[in-house]
Protein backbone atom coordinates (compact mmCIF):
# COMPACT_ATOMS: atom_id res chain seq x y z
CA UNK A 1 0.00 0.00 0.00
CA UNK A 2 1.41 3.31 -0.93
CA UNK A 3 2.56 5.66 1.87
CA UNK A 4 0.46 8.94 2.26
CA UNK A 5 2.19 12.38 2.13
CA UNK A 6 0.50 15.68 3.20
CA UNK A 7 1.37 18.15 0.19
CA UNK A 8 -0.32 20.98 1.21
CA UNK A 9 -2.50 22.58 4.44
CA UNK A 10 -3.49 25.43 6.26
CA UNK A 11 -5.84 26.76 8.47
CA UNK A 12 -7.48 30.22 9.17
CA UNK A 13 -6.91 32.12 12.47
CA UNK A 14 -9.28 30.75 14.98
CA UNK A 15 -11.76 33.65 16.23
CA UNK A 16 -14.82 34.48 15.72
CA UNK A 17 -16.87 35.42 11.83
CA UNK A 18 -20.10 36.59 12.60
CA UNK A 19 -20.43 37.68 9.02
CA UNK A 20 -19.43 34.40 7.35
CA UNK A 21 -21.09 30.91 7.29
CA UNK A 22 -19.93 27.42 7.49
CA UNK A 23 -19.24 27.14 3.63
CA UNK A 24 -17.29 30.45 3.21
CA UNK A 25 -15.01 29.59 6.24
CA UNK A 26 -14.54 25.94 4.93
CA UNK A 27 -13.42 27.46 1.58
CA UNK A 28 -11.43 30.06 2.73
CA UNK A 29 -8.83 27.28 4.65
CA UNK A 30 -9.29 24.80 1.24
CA UNK A 31 -8.24 27.51 -1.10
CA UNK A 32 -5.22 28.12 1.66
CA UNK A 33 -4.35 24.23 1.71
CA UNK A 34 -4.59 24.42 -2.38
CA UNK A 35 -2.16 27.07 -2.70
CA UNK A 36 0.16 25.73 -0.36
CA UNK A 37 0.53 22.67 -2.17
CA UNK A 38 0.36 24.74 -6.03
CA UNK A 39 -2.17 22.70 -6.90
CA UNK A 40 -6.13 23.44 -7.38
CA UNK A 41 -9.23 22.46 -6.82
CA UNK A 42 -9.49 20.42 -10.22
CA UNK A 43 -6.61 18.34 -9.24
CA UNK A 44 -8.30 17.10 -6.17
CA UNK A 45 -10.23 13.45 -6.80
CA UNK A 46 -12.32 13.33 -3.64
CA UNK A 47 -13.55 15.66 -0.99
CA UNK A 48 -13.31 14.93 3.11
CA UNK A 49 -15.45 16.93 4.97
CA UNK A 50 -15.49 17.25 8.28
CA UNK A 51 -18.49 19.08 10.45
CA UNK A 52 -20.19 18.33 13.70
CA UNK A 53 -23.06 21.22 14.22
CA UNK A 54 -24.37 20.85 10.74
CA UNK A 55 -24.18 17.35 10.34
CA UNK A 56 -26.84 17.08 8.16
CA UNK A 57 -26.60 19.86 6.11
CA UNK A 58 -24.29 18.73 2.96
CA UNK A 59 -21.07 20.75 4.05
CA UNK A 60 -18.31 19.49 1.74
CA UNK A 61 -20.61 19.87 -0.85
CA UNK A 62 -21.83 23.49 -0.19
CA UNK A 63 -17.71 24.62 -0.08
CA UNK A 64 -17.56 23.26 -3.22
CA UNK A 65 -20.05 25.34 -4.74
CA UNK A 66 -17.91 28.03 -2.73
CA UNK A 67 -14.48 26.97 -4.70
CA UNK A 68 -15.62 24.74 -7.58
CA UNK A 69 -18.24 21.95 -8.47
CA UNK A 70 -16.01 20.22 -10.07
CA UNK A 71 -18.52 16.58 -9.10
CA UNK A 72 -15.67 15.09 -7.21
CA UNK A 73 -17.04 12.41 -4.77
CA UNK A 74 -17.90 14.03 -1.65
CA UNK A 75 -17.80 12.26 2.55
CA UNK A 76 -19.30 14.23 5.37
CA UNK A 77 -17.99 13.21 8.07
CA UNK A 78 -19.36 13.97 12.51
CA UNK A 79 -17.82 12.14 14.86
CA UNK A 80 -18.14 14.89 17.72
CA UNK A 81 -14.54 16.46 18.79
CA UNK A 82 -12.74 13.92 16.56
CA UNK A 83 -14.56 15.04 13.51
CA UNK A 84 -11.70 16.60 11.58
CA UNK A 85 -9.23 13.51 12.61
CA UNK A 86 -12.13 11.22 11.12
CA UNK A 87 -12.56 13.22 7.71
CA UNK A 88 -8.34 13.19 7.60
CA UNK A 89 -8.37 9.47 8.08
CA UNK A 90 -10.72 8.98 5.62
CA UNK A 91 -9.40 10.63 3.01
CA UNK A 92 -5.78 8.95 4.20
CA UNK A 93 -8.19 5.78 4.06
CA UNK A 94 -8.68 6.00 0.19
CA UNK A 95 -5.55 6.56 -1.00
CA UNK A 96 -4.05 3.63 0.96
CA UNK A 97 -6.68 1.98 -0.63
CA UNK A 98 -5.63 2.47 -3.89
CA UNK A 99 -8.71 4.42 -4.85
CA UNK A 100 -7.24 8.35 -5.65
CA UNK A 101 -3.95 9.53 -6.05
CA UNK A 102 -4.95 13.72 -4.49
CA UNK A 103 -7.45 14.51 -1.80
CA UNK A 104 -8.72 17.50 -0.48
CA UNK A 105 -9.57 17.33 3.35
CA UNK A 106 -11.38 19.91 5.20
CA UNK A 107 -12.34 20.71 8.72
CA UNK A 108 -14.80 23.07 9.79
CA UNK A 109 -16.90 24.48 12.28
CA UNK A 110 -18.79 27.79 13.53
CA UNK A 111 -19.45 27.96 17.08
CA UNK A 112 -19.51 31.46 17.65
CA UNK A 113 -20.16 32.20 21.77
CA UNK A 114 -21.65 28.41 21.80
CA UNK A 115 -21.22 28.70 25.72
CA UNK A 116 -21.91 25.61 27.99
CA UNK A 117 -21.60 22.89 25.67
CA UNK A 118 -23.10 19.35 26.75
CA UNK A 119 -25.82 18.10 29.52
CA UNK A 120 -28.24 17.64 27.05
CA UNK A 121 -32.00 16.57 28.18
CA UNK A 122 -33.22 13.76 25.51
CA UNK A 123 -35.54 10.46 26.69
CA UNK A 124 -38.58 12.51 28.09
CA UNK A 125 -39.94 13.52 31.71
CA UNK A 126 -37.89 15.88 33.07
CA UNK A 127 -34.14 17.88 32.92
CA UNK A 128 -31.90 15.71 34.88
CA UNK A 129 -29.02 18.26 34.89
CA UNK A 130 -28.73 19.01 38.63
CA UNK A 131 -30.62 16.01 40.12
CA UNK A 132 -28.54 13.28 38.67
CA UNK A 133 -25.49 15.13 38.37
CA UNK A 134 -23.94 16.88 35.27
CA UNK A 135 -23.69 16.42 31.88
CA UNK A 136 -22.17 19.44 30.98
CA UNK A 137 -18.69 19.14 29.41
CA UNK A 138 -16.79 20.75 31.98
CA UNK A 139 -17.96 18.69 34.67
CA UNK A 140 -17.44 15.37 32.75
CA UNK A 141 -13.83 16.45 32.04
CA UNK A 142 -13.34 17.64 36.06
CA UNK A 143 -14.87 14.12 36.91
CA UNK A 144 -12.10 12.66 34.62
CA UNK A 145 -9.20 14.66 35.74
CA UNK A 146 -10.52 13.69 39.63
CA UNK A 147 -9.81 10.16 38.86
CA UNK A 148 -6.12 11.07 38.26
CA UNK A 149 -6.34 12.98 41.52
CA UNK A 150 -8.37 9.76 43.52
CA UNK A 151 -5.46 7.72 42.11
CA UNK A 152 -2.33 9.89 42.06
CA UNK A 153 -3.08 12.98 44.55
CA UNK A 154 -2.87 15.55 41.39
CA UNK A 155 -3.83 19.00 42.67
CA UNK A 156 -5.97 21.78 41.58
CA UNK A 157 -2.76 23.64 40.90
CA UNK A 158 -0.92 20.95 38.56
CA UNK A 159 -4.19 20.66 36.30
CA UNK A 160 -4.19 25.09 36.07
CA UNK A 161 -0.53 24.97 35.10
CA UNK A 162 -1.53 23.25 31.88
CA UNK A 163 -3.65 26.29 31.19
CA UNK A 164 -1.28 29.02 32.25
CA UNK A 165 1.67 26.81 29.94
CA UNK A 166 -0.98 26.73 27.08
CA UNK A 167 -1.59 30.36 26.92
CA UNK A 168 1.75 31.32 27.47
CA UNK A 169 2.40 29.07 24.52
CA UNK A 170 0.01 31.06 22.48
CA UNK A 171 1.34 34.12 22.76
CA UNK A 172 3.61 32.85 19.89
CA UNK A 173 1.45 32.02 17.60
CA UNK A 174 -0.21 34.64 15.02
CA UNK A 175 -3.48 32.49 14.09
CA UNK A 176 -4.82 31.47 18.07
CA UNK A 177 -7.55 33.17 19.12
CA UNK A 178 -5.97 34.60 22.09
CA UNK A 179 -2.09 35.66 22.28
CA UNK A 180 -2.31 36.21 25.93
CA UNK A 181 -0.31 35.18 29.00
CA UNK A 182 -2.47 34.00 32.44
CA UNK A 183 -0.48 33.49 35.16
CA UNK A 184 -1.16 30.77 37.75
CA UNK A 185 -3.24 32.99 40.34
CA UNK A 186 -5.39 34.46 37.37
CA UNK A 187 -6.45 30.55 35.91
CA UNK A 188 -7.30 29.53 39.34
CA UNK A 189 -8.71 32.49 40.67
CA UNK A 190 -11.19 32.62 37.44
CA UNK A 191 -14.40 32.02 37.49
CA UNK A 192 -15.14 28.61 38.80
CA UNK A 193 -16.92 26.74 36.32
CA UNK A 194 -17.09 22.93 37.56
CA UNK A 195 -14.61 22.12 39.76
CA UNK A 196 -11.58 21.92 39.14
CA UNK A 197 -11.90 23.38 36.28
CA UNK A 198 -12.32 26.96 35.95
CA UNK A 199 -13.12 29.19 32.99
CA UNK A 200 -9.39 29.97 31.84
CA UNK A 201 -8.82 25.45 31.84
CA UNK A 202 -12.15 25.55 29.95
CA UNK A 203 -11.53 25.46 25.85
CA UNK A 204 -12.55 28.30 24.22
CA UNK A 205 -15.57 28.00 21.48
CA UNK A 206 -14.49 30.05 18.36
CA UNK A 207 -15.00 29.35 14.69
CA UNK A 208 -12.58 27.92 12.87
CA UNK A 209 -11.55 26.10 9.67
CA UNK A 210 -8.64 23.77 8.58
CA UNK A 211 -7.39 22.27 5.00
CA UNK A 212 -5.05 19.83 3.77
CA UNK A 213 -4.07 17.95 0.30
CA UNK A 214 -2.92 14.76 0.76
CA UNK A 215 -0.94 12.32 -2.24
CA UNK A 216 -0.01 8.95 -2.68
CA UNK A 217 3.68 8.35 -2.79
CA UNK A 218 3.91 7.99 -6.84
CA UNK A 219 1.59 11.35 -6.82
CA UNK A 220 3.99 13.13 -4.33
CA UNK A 221 7.40 12.10 -6.46
CA UNK A 222 5.78 13.69 -9.13
CA UNK A 223 5.06 16.91 -7.21
CA UNK A 224 8.33 17.11 -5.41
CA UNK A 225 8.82 16.18 -2.14
CA UNK A 226 10.93 19.21 -0.95
CA UNK A 227 7.99 20.41 1.97
CA UNK A 228 6.26 17.15 1.88
CA UNK A 229 5.17 15.65 5.23
CA UNK A 230 4.69 11.90 5.78
CA UNK A 231 1.93 10.18 7.43
CA UNK A 232 3.40 7.28 9.22
CA UNK A 233 0.53 6.66 11.23
CA UNK A 234 -3.47 7.19 11.17
CA UNK A 235 -5.90 5.51 14.05
CA UNK A 236 -9.56 5.70 14.81
CA UNK A 237 -10.55 3.86 18.00
CA UNK A 238 -13.84 3.81 19.94
CA UNK A 239 -14.83 3.38 23.38
CA UNK A 240 -14.47 -0.17 24.70
CA UNK A 241 -16.77 -1.75 27.63
CA UNK A 242 -15.01 0.00 30.63
CA UNK A 243 -16.91 -0.59 34.39
CA UNK A 244 -17.94 2.52 34.76
CA UNK A 245 -18.14 4.28 31.05
CA UNK A 246 -22.20 4.01 31.28
CA UNK A 247 -22.03 7.02 33.67
CA UNK A 248 -18.30 8.51 33.03
CA UNK A 249 -17.23 8.41 29.44
CA UNK A 250 -13.79 7.01 29.48
CA UNK A 251 -11.46 8.89 27.37
CA UNK A 252 -8.35 7.00 28.84
CA UNK A 253 -8.66 3.26 27.47
CA UNK A 254 -9.75 4.89 23.54
CA UNK A 255 -6.71 7.25 23.74
CA UNK A 256 -4.47 4.10 25.27
CA UNK A 257 -5.16 1.87 22.59
CA UNK A 258 -5.05 4.50 19.40
CA UNK A 259 -1.47 5.46 20.80
CA UNK A 260 -0.44 1.57 20.65
CA UNK A 261 -1.51 1.03 17.66
CA UNK A 262 -0.16 4.27 16.35
CA UNK A 263 3.07 3.68 17.91
CA UNK A 264 3.23 0.50 16.21
CA UNK A 265 2.16 1.46 12.86
CA UNK A 266 4.80 4.20 12.24
CA UNK A 267 7.39 1.82 13.66
CA UNK A 268 8.74 4.20 16.65
CA UNK A 269 7.88 4.62 20.51
CA UNK A 270 6.90 8.16 22.53
CA UNK A 271 10.09 8.93 23.55
CA UNK A 272 10.86 9.27 19.22
CA UNK A 273 8.36 11.73 19.41
CA UNK A 274 9.32 15.82 19.33
CA UNK A 275 6.76 17.63 19.84
CA UNK A 276 2.71 16.60 20.63
CA UNK A 277 -1.00 18.42 19.56
CA UNK A 278 -3.14 16.47 22.28
CA UNK A 279 -7.17 17.45 23.07
CA UNK A 280 -6.67 19.93 25.99
CA UNK A 281 -10.38 20.69 25.77
CA UNK A 282 -10.08 21.42 29.70
CA UNK A 283 -6.89 21.98 31.20
CA UNK A 284 -7.77 18.07 33.69
CA UNK A 285 -7.81 16.15 29.90
CA UNK A 286 -4.26 17.31 29.42
CA UNK A 287 -2.94 15.47 32.42
CA UNK A 288 -4.77 12.18 31.32
CA UNK A 289 -3.10 12.49 28.23
CA UNK A 290 0.57 12.84 29.10
CA UNK A 291 0.15 9.16 30.66
CA UNK A 292 -1.81 8.25 28.01
CA UNK A 293 -0.02 8.67 25.18
CA UNK A 294 2.82 7.02 26.93
CA UNK A 295 4.68 10.56 27.77
CA UNK A 296 5.61 10.05 30.71
CA UNK A 297 5.05 6.49 33.44
CA UNK A 298 1.54 6.71 34.99
CA UNK A 299 1.08 8.70 37.77
CA UNK A 300 4.12 10.46 36.37
CA UNK A 301 1.70 13.28 34.44
CA UNK A 302 1.71 15.70 37.40
CA UNK A 303 5.26 15.93 37.85
CA UNK A 304 5.85 16.90 34.24
CA UNK A 305 4.05 19.85 34.52
CA UNK A 306 5.46 20.59 37.66
CA UNK A 307 9.02 20.40 36.09
CA UNK A 308 8.07 22.35 33.04
CA UNK A 309 9.08 19.12 30.76
CA UNK A 310 5.89 19.48 28.28
CA UNK A 311 6.37 23.53 28.01
CA UNK A 312 8.68 24.82 24.72
CA UNK A 313 12.28 23.87 25.39
CA UNK A 314 11.13 21.22 27.23
CA UNK A 315 11.77 17.28 27.17
CA UNK A 316 8.02 16.96 24.93
CA UNK A 317 6.49 19.89 24.20
CA UNK A 318 2.98 19.69 24.25
CA UNK A 319 0.50 21.99 22.42
CA UNK A 320 2.61 24.57 21.49
CA UNK A 321 0.05 25.90 19.47
CA UNK A 322 -1.55 27.28 22.53
CA UNK A 323 -3.77 24.45 22.46
CA UNK A 324 -7.88 24.03 22.57
CA UNK A 325 -7.73 26.12 25.70
CA UNK A 326 -5.75 29.20 24.08
CA UNK A 327 -6.05 28.86 19.99
CA UNK A 328 -10.11 27.98 20.39
CA UNK A 329 -11.76 25.13 19.56
CA UNK A 330 -14.14 24.82 16.99
CA UNK A 331 -15.10 20.64 16.66
CA UNK A 332 -14.62 19.91 13.67
CA UNK A 333 -11.75 21.34 12.63
CA UNK A 334 -9.81 20.76 15.11
CA UNK A 335 -8.37 18.05 14.17
CA UNK A 336 -7.41 18.89 11.16
CA UNK A 337 -5.58 22.06 12.71
CA UNK A 338 -3.71 20.61 15.09
CA UNK A 339 -1.97 17.88 11.99
CA UNK A 340 -1.09 21.49 10.07
CA UNK A 341 0.47 22.63 13.55
CA UNK A 342 2.31 19.56 13.51
CA UNK A 343 3.47 19.98 10.03
CA UNK A 344 4.67 23.17 10.02
CA UNK A 345 7.22 22.64 12.88
CA UNK A 346 8.44 19.12 10.67
CA UNK A 347 8.62 22.05 7.36
CA UNK A 348 10.88 24.14 9.93
CA UNK A 349 7.69 27.15 9.10
CA UNK A 350 6.87 27.49 12.52
CA UNK A 351 8.12 30.57 12.96
CA UNK A 352 9.14 31.94 16.47
CA UNK A 353 7.16 29.21 18.21
CA UNK A 354 9.33 26.61 16.14
CA UNK A 355 10.25 23.40 17.96
CA UNK A 356 14.03 22.98 16.76
CA UNK A 357 15.12 19.85 14.82
CA UNK A 358 11.47 18.13 15.28
CA UNK A 359 11.37 15.03 13.05
CA UNK A 360 8.58 13.42 14.21
CA UNK A 361 4.94 14.76 15.59
CA UNK A 362 1.90 13.43 17.30
CA UNK A 363 -1.55 14.87 16.89
CA UNK A 364 -4.47 13.55 19.07
CA UNK A 365 -8.39 14.10 19.93
CA UNK A 366 -11.34 12.76 21.78
CA UNK A 367 -14.79 12.57 20.76
CA UNK A 368 -16.49 12.46 23.51
CA UNK A 369 -18.94 9.31 23.14
CA UNK A 370 -16.32 8.08 22.66
CA UNK A 371 -14.12 8.66 19.46
CA UNK A 372 -9.86 9.16 19.26
CA UNK A 373 -8.24 9.90 16.46
CA UNK A 374 -3.76 9.99 16.49
CA UNK A 375 -2.04 10.55 13.57
CA UNK A 376 1.95 10.44 13.92
CA UNK A 377 3.62 12.72 10.85
CA UNK A 378 7.19 12.66 10.08
CA UNK A 379 9.54 14.95 8.31
CA UNK A 380 10.89 13.62 4.75
CA UNK A 381 14.26 13.27 3.92
CA UNK B 1 -52.94 3.12 29.48
CA UNK B 2 -56.03 3.98 31.12
CA UNK B 3 -54.62 2.28 33.95
CA UNK B 4 -51.39 4.44 33.52
CA UNK B 5 -53.26 7.66 33.15
CA UNK B 6 -55.50 6.74 36.68
CA UNK B 7 -51.94 5.69 38.82
CA UNK B 8 -51.36 8.20 41.12
CA UNK B 9 -47.81 9.28 42.12
CA UNK B 10 -44.52 10.26 40.69
CA UNK B 11 -43.10 9.06 38.05
CA UNK B 12 -39.43 7.60 38.43
CA UNK B 13 -36.84 10.45 36.91
CA UNK B 14 -34.94 7.20 34.99
CA UNK B 15 -36.08 3.82 33.58
CA UNK B 16 -33.64 2.10 36.34
CA UNK B 17 -35.38 3.91 39.20
CA UNK B 18 -38.22 1.52 40.42
CA UNK B 19 -41.18 2.04 42.43
CA UNK B 20 -43.16 -1.27 43.68
CA UNK B 21 -47.16 -1.18 44.78
CA UNK B 22 -46.45 -0.97 48.53
CA UNK B 23 -42.17 -0.73 48.74
CA UNK B 24 -39.57 1.40 48.82
CA UNK B 25 -38.28 2.75 46.15
CA UNK B 26 -34.59 1.09 44.61
CA UNK B 27 -32.42 1.35 41.83
CA UNK B 28 -32.34 -1.67 39.63
CA UNK B 29 -29.23 -3.03 37.50
CA UNK B 30 -29.64 -5.24 34.28
CA UNK B 31 -26.77 -7.48 35.00
CA UNK B 32 -25.53 -10.13 32.10
CA UNK B 33 -25.42 -13.64 33.63
CA UNK B 34 -22.42 -14.85 31.73
CA UNK B 35 -20.16 -11.69 32.54
CA UNK B 36 -21.56 -10.26 35.82
CA UNK B 37 -21.32 -6.62 33.85
CA UNK B 38 -24.16 -4.46 35.34
CA UNK B 39 -26.04 -1.72 33.37
CA UNK B 40 -28.86 0.04 33.84
CA UNK B 41 -31.85 0.70 31.99
CA UNK B 42 -32.83 -2.60 30.03
CA UNK B 43 -31.17 -3.92 27.00
CA UNK B 44 -30.78 -7.03 24.86
CA UNK B 45 -27.40 -7.05 24.89
CA UNK B 46 -24.41 -6.81 26.99
CA UNK B 47 -22.23 -4.40 25.69
CA UNK B 48 -19.21 -5.90 27.46
CA UNK B 49 -19.44 -9.51 26.62
CA UNK B 50 -21.99 -9.87 23.52
CA UNK B 51 -24.27 -11.82 25.22
CA UNK B 52 -27.75 -11.83 24.09
CA UNK B 53 -30.59 -12.05 25.94
CA UNK B 54 -29.04 -13.49 28.55
CA UNK B 55 -29.37 -10.37 31.55
CA UNK B 56 -31.66 -10.16 34.38
CA UNK B 57 -32.83 -6.90 36.58
CA UNK B 58 -30.84 -6.77 39.84
CA UNK B 59 -31.61 -4.63 43.01
CA UNK B 60 -28.79 -2.56 43.70
CA UNK B 61 -27.65 -1.37 46.88
CA UNK B 62 -28.48 2.07 48.53
CA UNK B 63 -25.40 2.18 49.93
CA UNK B 64 -21.62 2.85 48.43
CA UNK B 65 -18.48 5.30 47.92
CA UNK B 66 -18.03 7.92 46.65
CA UNK B 67 -15.43 7.36 43.43
CA UNK B 68 -15.90 11.03 41.83
CA UNK B 69 -16.72 14.31 42.05
CA UNK B 70 -17.23 17.57 40.29
CA UNK B 71 -18.54 21.16 42.37
CA UNK B 72 -20.84 22.32 39.23
CA UNK B 73 -20.79 26.21 39.96
CA UNK B 74 -22.13 26.97 35.88
CA UNK B 75 -24.87 25.05 34.40
CA UNK B 76 -27.89 25.75 32.10
CA UNK B 77 -30.32 28.98 32.91
CA UNK B 78 -33.03 27.49 35.65
CA UNK B 79 -31.00 25.20 37.39
CA UNK B 80 -29.92 25.93 40.82
CA UNK B 81 -25.71 25.97 41.53
CA UNK B 82 -23.39 25.24 43.07
CA UNK B 83 -24.37 21.29 43.18
CA UNK B 84 -22.19 18.58 43.64
CA UNK B 85 -22.33 15.44 40.79
CA UNK B 86 -21.29 12.53 41.81
CA UNK B 87 -20.25 8.92 40.82
CA UNK B 88 -20.54 6.22 42.82
CA UNK B 89 -19.80 2.90 43.35
CA UNK B 90 -22.58 0.64 44.62
CA UNK B 91 -21.81 -2.50 47.29
CA UNK B 92 -22.19 -5.07 45.28
CA UNK B 93 -22.02 -3.68 42.13
CA UNK B 94 -23.28 -1.32 39.72
CA UNK B 95 -21.99 2.78 39.34
CA UNK B 96 -24.52 5.46 39.27
CA UNK B 97 -24.06 8.88 38.73
CA UNK B 98 -26.16 11.79 40.64
CA UNK B 99 -26.02 14.47 43.45
CA UNK B 100 -24.38 14.31 46.76
CA UNK B 101 -26.31 16.51 48.81
CA UNK B 102 -26.69 17.27 52.90
CA UNK B 103 -22.49 18.15 52.54
CA UNK B 104 -20.93 21.37 51.76
CA UNK B 105 -19.99 21.67 48.26
CA UNK B 106 -16.56 22.40 49.39
CA UNK B 107 -13.57 19.96 47.71
CA UNK B 108 -12.48 20.44 51.93
CA UNK B 109 -15.40 18.42 52.71
CA UNK B 110 -16.28 16.00 50.14
CA UNK B 111 -13.63 13.05 50.11
CA UNK B 112 -13.28 10.48 47.10
CA UNK B 113 -14.24 6.69 48.98
CA UNK B 114 -16.28 8.17 51.54
CA UNK B 115 -19.57 5.92 52.33
CA UNK B 116 -22.61 7.46 50.90
CA UNK B 117 -26.17 6.34 50.59
CA UNK B 118 -29.13 6.22 48.34
CA UNK B 119 -31.94 8.26 49.35
CA UNK B 120 -35.20 8.95 47.48
CA UNK B 121 -36.94 12.50 46.85
CA UNK B 122 -39.82 13.88 45.16
CA UNK B 123 -37.83 16.08 42.70
CA UNK B 124 -38.20 19.90 42.54
CA UNK B 125 -39.56 20.18 39.17
CA UNK B 126 -42.20 18.58 37.06
CA UNK B 127 -42.70 18.49 33.59
CA UNK B 128 -44.97 20.15 31.01
CA UNK B 129 -47.71 18.53 32.28
CA UNK B 130 -47.55 18.82 36.13
CA UNK B 131 -46.72 15.49 36.60
CA UNK B 132 -44.42 15.04 39.88
CA UNK B 133 -41.21 12.97 39.28
CA UNK B 134 -39.22 10.76 41.85
CA UNK B 135 -35.78 11.23 41.65
CA UNK B 136 -32.57 9.62 43.98
CA UNK B 137 -29.68 11.78 45.37
CA UNK B 138 -26.63 11.04 47.29
CA UNK B 139 -25.77 12.12 50.58
CA UNK B 140 -23.10 11.09 53.58
CA UNK B 141 -23.93 7.68 55.38
CA UNK B 142 -25.61 8.30 58.24
CA UNK B 143 -24.22 5.76 61.56
CA UNK B 144 -26.34 2.17 61.66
Amino acid sequence: MSDVYVMGIDMIKFGRYPESNVPKLGADAARLALKDAGLTIQDMEALYSGNLMQASAMVGQRILQEIGQTGIPVTNSANACATGATAFREGWTAIKAGLYDLVLIIGVEQLGRAGLLGGGGGGGGISKEGLLGSGTMPAVFAEAGMEHSRKYGTTFEQFAKVSVKNHQHSVKNPKSMYQKETPLEMVMNSEMIAYPNTKLMCSVNVDGAAAAVLASEKKAKELGMGRAVKVAASVLTSDPYTERDLVMPDINTCTRSAAKQAYEMAGIGPDDIDLVELHDCFATAEILHYENLGLCADGEAGKLIDQGETAHGGRIPVNVSGGLLSKGHPLGATGVANIYEVSMHLRGEAGARQVEGAKTGLTHVIGLGSACGIHILEKVG
Amino acid sequence: MAQEAAASGPRPIVSYLKIPDGGDPYLEGQCCKPCGAIFLGERQTCARCGADQQLEPKKLSNRGELYVYSIVHRSFPGIEVPYISAIVDLEGGGTVKGNLINIDPDPDQVRMGMPVEVIYQIAPRKDAEGNEYLTYYFQPQTKG
